[in-house]
């Protein structure tokens, strides 16, 4: 039976993700800021499956704390995923470097922060795997949202230095990127059904991705062929486009 | 997740009618108190299940978000849920531990508030009754943002104008069940073949004791061979029988799906005609047992995603009615040769021998219920019209969740308490904001 440690688990992938470990068999260890939402999440979990489930207050920007969160988890997990992510309003980040610094710190520094922490142990100990969950965002920064990009794309050299690392030591290192998803960041907005998916997907598909070791994971397949057509744009076209 | 209103274009099953609405989103009950909030006409949507207008309305509630799994005694087997969640969540989280659901429709994907509101039945219902004599107790929210916790103790009336009340008495916001216990994932199911209708119904009326029972009538086939079909029995199967299998073994993943409208019209009375004669023929033993997976006995259906696309995006309408078992025989065999005369095959025809129910609104009665799928064009409607007068007549009705065209008459002629109904709908509207559907509209009852 395998521990799974969830960070940012009340977002709806979170959830998703969540429940579909525990169906497995898989004992949960459910982190995030919002307590009351992870007690409906825990006693949800508990009644539909016989896991062990316990809840942690865990918040991304507060990187003090993060050493003790970690530390005081009641069993060591054999693996971690992390969901934490703000998509942010765009253009309150152009106007004020506070709201912006809010963007790159709980997509970036704040994820960083824990990770170090669970790749130095999982390191040691030669095993476990480490899921990062970034954005297609951060495939090309686009005017639409660069800083949320920015911080993605910070976060997939991110992983992709991590995997180099523990390759050796036998820890295994996935970066997934979703395209759009109907969650409640992107509520209202009009998104095309062949490209969205559902978290419920997104969390079979990094179960199964885990299971086979995909290092990069796009959700849907169209994905990974959008991305690489305006990664090779070249830049005197791209800079003209609104996409 | 934040009250978002949002404009969309919804519909349910049938994908008739397709209407524009303002829908509502919550996954706390306060938030859908807020959203009670505002003055208006409202109904609850769950998965989009039912098939006609039953959910449908200009500004709806859809309740998927809400659906979190509050308690279950592993001892008893009672389950405790939020309204949104889906029978399929159920079998998901139980059925490997020993549960199953204690009734269930031909689909997985509807939501515990749906079959409640619906008061479903399976194909069990002449031994174990409908969806709601299974249900302990209900909270609903009413249209003032009050909380009724109610059950066959507890405000009983209350409780019975819910179960079955197609969502007029208010938003259900948790359903607390008795699931069924089994000792596996794995049904022995029998197949009779029956060459007419006769043979049919009589090997019904002479199988009560099994547990499930359906069949599949052939509707095109006319002259000595009109209402052939098979009757498919099925017993969830003990550990013994299952040897060989592993006892709760989740059903392989093979899944296709729809991905489009097909053309208005692939569904003709050739293909159908075709497709029904290979599969009444694909059984050449008159009787045939094995031993089959629950989700392939109970919900073949759902392994097509989205398999309504095949009739076509003008959309198609099931009709199916319920008559007493005296006259059931006889008016089945008529209206069987008036589908035929029309010239219009239904796909799908299920027949079903129900037991005896007593409810206020629900659907069942004892007899035989046949429902039957035609695509929408205008001589289908012509056909139904005539059909109602049989149905009726004879002393049937019509199932609601499956309605997207029946007149206030009709309802009020079959349905023995369609006045005490309204009655009791119209003094819990009493407010601002209240609680109707275009079926109920259009039905008169609200």
């Amino acid at each position: 039976m395998e521990r799974i440690l969830i960070i940012g688990a009340t977002s709806d992938m979170g959830q998703a993700f969540a429940q579909a470990c525990a169906l497995q068999g898989s004992s949960i260890m459910l982190a995030a800021r919002n307590g009351d939402v992870l007690d409906r999440m825990a006693k949800d979990l508990r009644a539909r499956t016989q896991v062990a489930v316990s809840t942690h207050a865990f918040d991304a920007l507060d990187m003090e704390q993060h050493e003790v969160f970690y530390q005081d988890l009641p069993e060591r997990p054999d693996g971690v995923i992390c969901f934490v992510g703000l998509l942010g309003d765009a253009a309150a980040c152009q106007q004020s470097f506070e709201v912006a610094r809010r963007v790159l710190d709980t997509n970036l520094t704040g994820v960083v922060s824990i990770l170090d922490l669970v790749a130095n142990e999982f390191e040691k100990r030669g095993r476990g795997w480490i899921v990062g969950v970034s954005s297609v965002a951060g495939d090309r920064g686009r005017a639409p949202r660069y800083h949320y990009g920015c911080a993605k794309a910070g976060l997939n050299a991110y992983l992709s230095g991590l995997r180099q690392r523990l390759f050796k030591s036998g820890v295994f290192v996935m970066n997934v990127k979703p395209g759009y998803c109907r969650t409640k960041m992107v509520a209202g907005w009009n998104l095309p059904n062949t490209m969205t998916s559902e978290p419920e997907e997104v969390a079979r598909v990094i179960l199964k991705g885990i299971h086979r070791k995909q290092e990069t994971l796009y959700v849907r397949w169209m994905w990974r062929w959008i991305m690489w057509l305006i990664r090779v744009l070249p830049e005197c076209i791209f800079k003209r486009l609104k996409i | 997740m934040v009250n978002k209103m949002q404009k969309q274009k919804i519909a349910d099953w049938g994908n008739y009618p397709v209407v524009e609405a303002e829908t509502v989103r919550f996954n706390q009950a306060e938030q859908l108190r807020v959203a009670l909030g505002e003055p208006g006409e409202v109904i609850a949507y769950g998965n989009g299940r039912s098939y006609g207008d039953a959910s449908l309305q200009k500004r709806v509630i859809m309740t998927r978000s809400f659906r979190s799994f509050l308690s279950f005694d592993s001892a008893s087997g009672v389950v405790c849920c939020e309204s949104g969640a889906l029978l399929a969540e159920l079998l998901e989280a139980f059925v490997p531990r020993g549960w199953f659901l204690p009734v269930s429709p031909g689909t997985k994907f509807v939501t515990l508030g749906g079959a409640v509101a619906a008061d479903i039945h399976g194909k069990n219902h002449h031994g174990e009754g409908s969806f709601g004599a299974h249900v302990v107790s209900l909270e609903v929210m009413r249209a003032d943002g009050s909380i009724v916790r109610c059950s066959r103790e507890e405000y009983p009336e209350f409780f019975a104008l819910t179960i079955g009340g197609m969502g007029l008495s208010g938003v259900i916001l948790n359903v607390t069940l008795q699931l069924k216990a089994i000792e596996s994932a794995w049904v022995r199911q029998q197949t009779i073949r029956a060459s007419r209708l006769s043979e049919l119904m009589d090997a019904f009326e002479s199988f009560d004791e099994w547990t499930y029972s359906v069949a599949w009538v052939d509707t095109l086939a006319g002259g000595d061979a009109l209402g052939r079909g098979m009757l498919m029995r099925g017993e969830h199967a003990t550990v013994e029988q299952v040897q060989g299998h592993s006892t709760f073994s989740a059903a392989s993943q093979r899944k296709l799906n729809v991905p489009f409208f097909l053309p208005n019209g692939l569904l003709n009375r050739g293909t159908m005609m075709a497709f029904n004669s290979v599969y009444y023929h694909q059984n050449q033993k008159p009787v045939k047992e094995r031993l089959v997976h629950y989700e392939s006995f109970f919900y073949p259906l759902d392994a097509i995603g989205n398999w309504n696309r095949i009739y076509g995006r003008r959309g198609f309408m099931q009709y199916q009615f319920v008559l007493p078992r005296v006259t059931g025989r006889v008016a089945v065999e008529a209206i069987l040769k008036k589908i035929q005369a029309s010239g219009l095959g239904s796909f799908l025809a299920v027949l079903k021998l129900f037991g005896e129910q007593e409810s206020f609104i629900s659907f069942p009665m004892a007899g035989y219920t046949l429902a039957l799928d035609f695509p929408v064009c205008f001589e289908v409607f012509k056909l139904m019209k005539e059909l109602d007068a049989m149905v009726a007549d004879w002393g049937g009705r019509l199932y609601l969740a499956k309605d997207a065209r029946m007149d206030e008459a009709m309802f009020a002629k079959t349905y023995p308490h369609a006045d005490d109904f309204r009655e009791a709908i119209a003094l819990l509207n009493g407010g601002s904001t209240r609680f109707s559907s275009l079926l109920s509209n259009r039905l008169g009852i609200t």
